[in-house]
């Protein structure tokens, strides 16, 4: 406990606050901003702690019923396009780890690379034809786009890692290959499936570039409702902010909450989405 | 019948001897069922985007074959080659800011501290949340009169800015918003370059003398370079790609200063409907990423070369 070891850790904590100040400010203030009343959030110099609190922004969200319908189909896109991607993803994963065809990985690094709008022109067109624009199909379908490699690159990393002799030891025993995956693979792998299923939901969940061309009146999903929001009431903020938090609160609490699995995906793929 | 003759002789090998003659068994049912998704919505969008590319196609009207034409059009395209060139700014301070303050906060992290691993988690989470949310919080903290941004400056006596309502300044501030979001990124992959690092090399240092400086100089970056290099890879590729902020902050604008190629394509193909010239677009940025990424990887070779050079010198 000399001198030199207490201000090394003064100098510690002084560079982590100042590290996390940047993310915790900016939240904060987000908070503020959606719990103030007009008059607080239009004064200057900024009121950071108003008088009045106006939970009203939050009700007054909730109350209008389209939120509703954007809420439920952002569940539904989010979670028809994580479903379908863990129902291909994970199997395919597994496959290519036992095949080793580290080859196919390119396919997912030319995913990894491609802008996100290049797909929309080509799938733009086939789902008009088809009919489909209108519905959450199209929107579902697209997101496979940034779910399906998500789940199919850390699955791959998590199966290149199991130990292969249980599997071989139930394979001789008589057991199919579809066994051995079903009841060998697949629960030594559950810590790779929760990795895998929080990115996969936290990307589909926080897109906003296939909605906003796919997406009608009625089909909009959370990120892009929020977008109109801004060119159409830029003067309230405070229903604005609330809005803002409502729609990014359930990625923030999942990744507070399973921060060690989101470190773990993205050091390991570092896939990102779009 | 013949289904019955091609299982016969299967079926009694297996029986006969399957702990002998166990062969590997193909993983191909498993990867099929992805395999049709990655064909629909990767491999078919690329090939019908590259047939789209060389046609001249609006919404509504009938499509003719203009071979190269759409590609030509580009170079004479001052909207294009002026979002090439905000695209490659954009780019450059994307990559570098967060490369310096992630490698500082992954240093800062890799100690040991109370609640690291919650503080952690808060100092991921600008790049978890959903952009269009943030974007949004970031256009009311750029407001020239009420934003949060200037009363700051105001505090430290720094004159007010205009921030994104200023061609000059809005691809700076456009960074400011982007590095914020992606430093954290950089920080994790630079923190699993730290861990990976033996301590023996430390030790030596101390026992010699070497400073905080000349440890992280010295020893640290060397050792972290590999790590570094993906993170400005990982990182060049996205920035390169940024949409979300940029088109909700400013839709390329004031005027079309912070248009990147990533948003004037959105306008040349779902503004304009020009869906043959937007693919070309499509494919030359595609060409351009592949190209920076390339010369990433040259210049990674170079640099290489260099050390071992002077280290043999």
């Amino acid at each position: 406990m000399n001198p030199r070891y207490i201000l090394g850790r003064i100098g510690l904590w002084l560079s982590v606050f100042v590290i996390v100040s940047p993310a915790i400010l900016f939240f904060l203030w987000m908070a503020s901003l959606s719990l103030k009343f007009e008059i607080d959030n239009a004064s200057y110099p900024p009121v950071f702690f108003p008088e009045h609190i106006a939970w009203k922004n939050y009700a007054d969200v909730f109350a209008s019923n389209r939120f509703l319908t954007y809420f439920t189909n952002s569940l539904v896109v989010t979670g028809c396009a994580t479903a379908l991607a863990m129902l291909v993803g994970v199997p395919a994963g597994y496959g290519i780890a036992r095949m080793a065809a580290h080859k196919s990985a390119i396919v997912i690094l030319i995913a990894r690379i491609t802008p996100g709008l290049s797909y929309l022109i080509p799938l733009f067109l086939l789902f008009q034809w088809l009919g489909l624009l209108g519905t959450l199909v199209p929107q579902i379908i697209i997101h496979l786009v940034v779910t399906v490699p998500i789940v199919i690159w850390i699955m791959i990393g998590y199966f290149e890692t199991t130990p292969l002799e249980l599997e071989e030891a139930a394979l001789i025993d008589g057991a199919t290959r579809w066994q051995v995956f079903r009841h060998v693979a697949l629960p030594i792998a559950r810590p790779g499936l929760a990795v895998a299923f929080i990115l996969a939901v936290i990307f589909s969940w926080n897109n906003f570039v296939f909605g906003i061309v796919l997406a009608g009146r009625e089909t909009r999903t959370l990120p892009v409702a929020v977008y109109n929001m801004i060119s159409f009431d830029q003067l309230s903020w405070g229903p604005l902010a609330a809005a803002a938090l409502i729609v990014t609160a359930p990625v923030l609490l999942l990744t507070v909450m399973a921060q060690r699995q989101i470190v773990a995906g993205l050091t390991a793929g570092a896939v990102k989405g779009g | 019948m013949s289904v019955v003759t091609q299982t016969e002789p299967a079926a009694t090998t297996e029986n006969v001897a399957p702990a002998r003659e166990w062969r590997p068994p193909s993983y191909w049912p498993f990867v099929i069922p992805a395999l049709v998704v990655v064909l629909a919505v990767i491999i078919f969008p690329w090939v019908f985007t590259i047939w789209m590319s060389m046609q001249e196609w609006k919404v509504g009207s009938p499509t003719t074959f203009v071979g190269l034409a759409n590609y030509l059009r580009l170079p004479t395209d001052p909207r294009f080659v002026e979002a090439v060139g905000h695209t490659l700014s954009y780019t450059a301070l994307s990559v570098l800011l967060p490369l310096v303050f992630g490698t500082l906060a992954a240093v800062v992290f890799h100690q040991k501290f109370a609640a690291r691993g919650f503080l952690r988690g808060i100092f991921i989470m600008p790049m978890m949340a959903t952009p269009v949310a943030i974007a949004l919080v970031w256009t009311m903290m750029f407001h020239p009169q009420l934003g949060v941004l200037n009363y700051l400056l105001s505090l430290v006596g720094l004159p007010p800015q205009l921030w994104v309502f200023n061609p000059t300044t809005v691809i700076p501030s456009l960074v400011l918003v982007e590095t914020w979001q992606w430093t954290p990124l950089v920080m994790l992959i630079v923190l699993g370059g730290l861990a990976a690092i033996p301590t023996e090399p430390y030790e030596s240092a101390q026992i010699d003398g070497a400073n905080f400086w000349q440890v992280f100089r010295f020893i640290t970056l060397p050792l972290i370079m590999p790590f570094l290099f993906i993170a400005g890879m990982i990182r060049m590729i996205d920035a390169v790609k940024s949409f979300d902020i940029i088109f909700a902050i400013t839709q390329g604008g004031p005027g079309s200063a912070s248009e990147t190629i990533n948003v004037y394509l959105y306008s040349v193909a779902f503004v304009y409907y020009d869906l043959g010239y937007g693919s070309a677009i499509a494919v030359v940025f595609f060409l351009l990423i592949v190209a920076l990424a390339a010369l990433l990887l040259y210049l990674r070779k170079r640099l290489l070369w260099t050390s071992q050079l002077g280290s043999d010198a």
